[in-house]
């Protein structure tokens, strides 16, 4: 079926799910990286099979590294030698290259089936020891994640901090047709934008994607029946239902990290304000009141309090409230810009990441974070239309949503500001990440 | 999309009868009320001989009254200020013949759509356009319209009317949109 013309001429307001539209390519593009990368080498993997593999392993482990910028990779060509284990490992040839680690592999055919196996060793140069090493199988297909797992032992062995190269993100991508036609769609790929799937295809405006803590649903908002409404989304399979129906706005779906409730914003009271939903019972309550916008609800690690945007002193302010609070017992986070938005901890819960415009007169929006006991602002991106951030799971990038020669891509920044790439779309806009949970 | 660029023709289509039946004696000020009321505007210089000889407008003379109504229907996109959420009071005139115009004909129905320019957070602009869209509905009910003849929706800044990062852009996307049902 002629996917696009059946939607052009009939099904306005209708969907398709798991659509064989092209998704949004998404290919990564460092544009800053750090002052003095740590010098590695990843030597090319042997393989003892025939034919040729689909995937270049050490490649994809090269650009793991390097794209969240704390890691420069030895280019293949300035090589003294290729061992692919430990036996052929001269740690000279590596000093001599000023190498701090190295990394080799061999791939071979599992015996007596279709899979592979990837054995790879780690090694740190200057103290001529092997930091980890195993055995990974799988099938051919599975050699991009297989590379990603190596990415992620490698990262946390240099870094101490768990690697994020197997998780996935998900977004929005608005095709603009023409002014009476815009394909939305909900799409979800690797963290590299790699391996992009269609998960939901609409006309009509696609909104908020919210990963579930276990990575097995989403949230989000649809307007597939005109009006803004929540919906959750099993990912492998697809099952979708609508979950609620209240009068006007119900937006900003967000999971709490225990997976038994949804924050949303409902302003079936008139004005928009801050709800939860307890996934098991329905049981809905109202968590603020207040007759000024309060909207962007996050959770706090331990499930117990909300942070949430608040225009009740005039302008976006962020605020935070416990569970079961007086809807009065609210406590003012931020001070010092003219507006502060869309605001979430790390997982240290002292960082507080948020969408910041400093002064009325200045209508730059960008992506900070605020240092809740120190008090201390670090603003990390220096576009104008930056907004939507979301957080690696290990707490060391941040994915947002900004323009770039008029059209949205997604950004990601390090923690500390040193380190950015982009994901450029070759299609359509694209718009609010959401970085999902650990999947493994 | 479909159903509501329907009703936008049959809006224009609408707006090109009432310009047709008062070319004549129209004084000549036209509204500013852009995309929509436009379309019946660009027609005006062709329209004025159909309604000499259009046999419907033999009904009688319109008054003063009448006229203002009928340009001030026409006019169904209100624009914002950036970061407000009140309409102009240059659209509260217009505003009450919309409001009068529901409270005459109960069996109307309408629909607000308030949308935000894309500075800012979409989660906000989505709250901001429904504010906006509320400050008309509120103004409308005050004036005599009945709250079950109009329904509210927020589309914030995910259907912006004209694309682009330019100030006319976005003093064209911050906007309520009237919507016949």
């Amino acid at each position: 079926m002629n996917l696009s013309k059946a939607l052009h001429s009939f099904l306005a307001g209708t969907l398709c799910l798991w659509s064989i539209a092209a998704s949004a390519e998404l290919s990564i593009q460092i544009t800053q990286g750090v002052d003095n990368p740590i010098p590695i080498a990843v030597v090319p993997f042997s393989w003892q099979g025939t034919g040729v593999l689909s995937e270049d392993v050490s490649q994809i482990v090269m650009n793991d590294l390097e794209q969240v910028g704390e890691f420069l990779a030895l280019s293949r060509s300035n090589m003294l030698s290729l061992p692919s284990d430990e036996s052929q490992v001269y740690y000279r040839d590596w000093r001599i290259l000023a190498q701090d680690y190295l990394l080799v592999g061999k791939i071979d055919r599992a015996p007596g089936s279709q899979l592979v196996q990837v054995q790879y060793e780690f090694f740190d140069i200057n103290r001529e020891i092997k930091l980890a090493g195993e055995v990974l199988t799988g099938s051919v297909t599975q050699l991009r994640d297989i590379a990603h797992e190596i990415s992620n032992v490698v990262f946390e062995q240099v870094t101490g901090t768990r690697g994020a190269f197997t998780t996935e993100i998900m977004y929005v991508v608005a095709e603009y047709v023409n002014p009476e036609l815009t394909y939305f769609r909900l799409e979800k790929s690797d963290y590299d934008g790699q391996r992009a799937q269609v998960l939901l295809e609409s006309v009509e405006p696609i909104m908020s994607p919210s990963w579930s803590p276990t990575g097995r649903d989403v949230a989000y908002v649809s307007f597939e029946t005109d009006l803004p409404r929540i919906y959750i989304q099993n990912i492998a399979t697809g099952d979708r239902r609508q979950i609620t129906n209240y009068p006007n706005l119900n937006s900003s779906p967000e999971w709490s990290p225990d997976g038994t409730k949804l924050a949303m914003v409902l302003s079936k009271d008139g004005s928009p304000d801050i709800y939860v939903q307890d996934l098991t019972t329905n049981q809905l309550i109202q968590v603020t009141d207040h007759p000024l916008i309060d909207t962007e609800p996050s959770w706090t690690a331990d499930s117990r309090s909300i942070v949430f945007m608040s225009e009740r002193t005039g302008q976006p302010q962020i605020y935070q409230i416990e569970l079961g609070a007086s809807s009065f017992d609210v406590e003012r986070l931020t001070y010092d810009c003219f507006q502060c938005l869309n605001a979430q901890f790390l997982p240290d819960g002292v960082n507080l990441v948020h969408v910041r415009r400093e002064t009325r007169q200045d209508p730059n929006y960008q992506i900070a974070v605020l240092n809740i006991e120190t008090l201390r602002i670090i603003t990390l991106t220096s576009t104008s239309l930056d907004e939507s951030p979301s957080v690696a799971p290990n707490g060391s990038m941040i994915m947002y949503g900004t323009k770039f020669n008029g059209r949205g891509v997604l950004d990601a920044v390090s923690i500390d500001g040193t380190v950015k790439f982009r994901l450029p779309s070759t299609q359509g806009d694209v718009r609010e990440p959401a970085w999902s949970p650990f999947l493994n | 999309m479909t159903k509501q660029s329907i009703q936008t023709i049959k809006m224009g289509l609408m707006a090109f009868s009432l310009f047709a039946l008062v070319a004549c004696s129209s004084s000549g000020d036209t509204d500013e009320s852009g995309a929509m009321g436009s379309e019946g505007s660009s027609s005006s210089s062709s329209s004025g001989s159909t309604a000499r000889t259009n046999p419907g407008s033999t009904s009688g003379q319109l008054t003063q009254e009448e006229i203002r109504a009928q340009n001030a229907l026409r006019q169904t996109v209100f624009y914002f200020d950036f970061d407000i959420a009140e309409f102009k009071a240059a659209d509260r005139e217009t505003l009450s013949f919309h409001a009068r115009d529901l409270a005459a004909n109960s069996s109307k129905r309408i629909r607000l759509e308030g949308h935000a320019d894309e500075r800012g957070t979409r989660e906000y602009n989505l709250a901001l356009g429904e504010r906006r869209a509320n400050s008309v509905l509120n103004y409308l009910i005050v004036n005599g319209a009945s709250r079950s003849q109009i329904e509210v929706v927020s589309y914030g800044e995910e259907r912006p009317a004209q694309q682009g990062q330019s100030e006319n852009a976005y003093s064209r996307n911050r906007r309520v949109e009237v919507v016949a049902r």
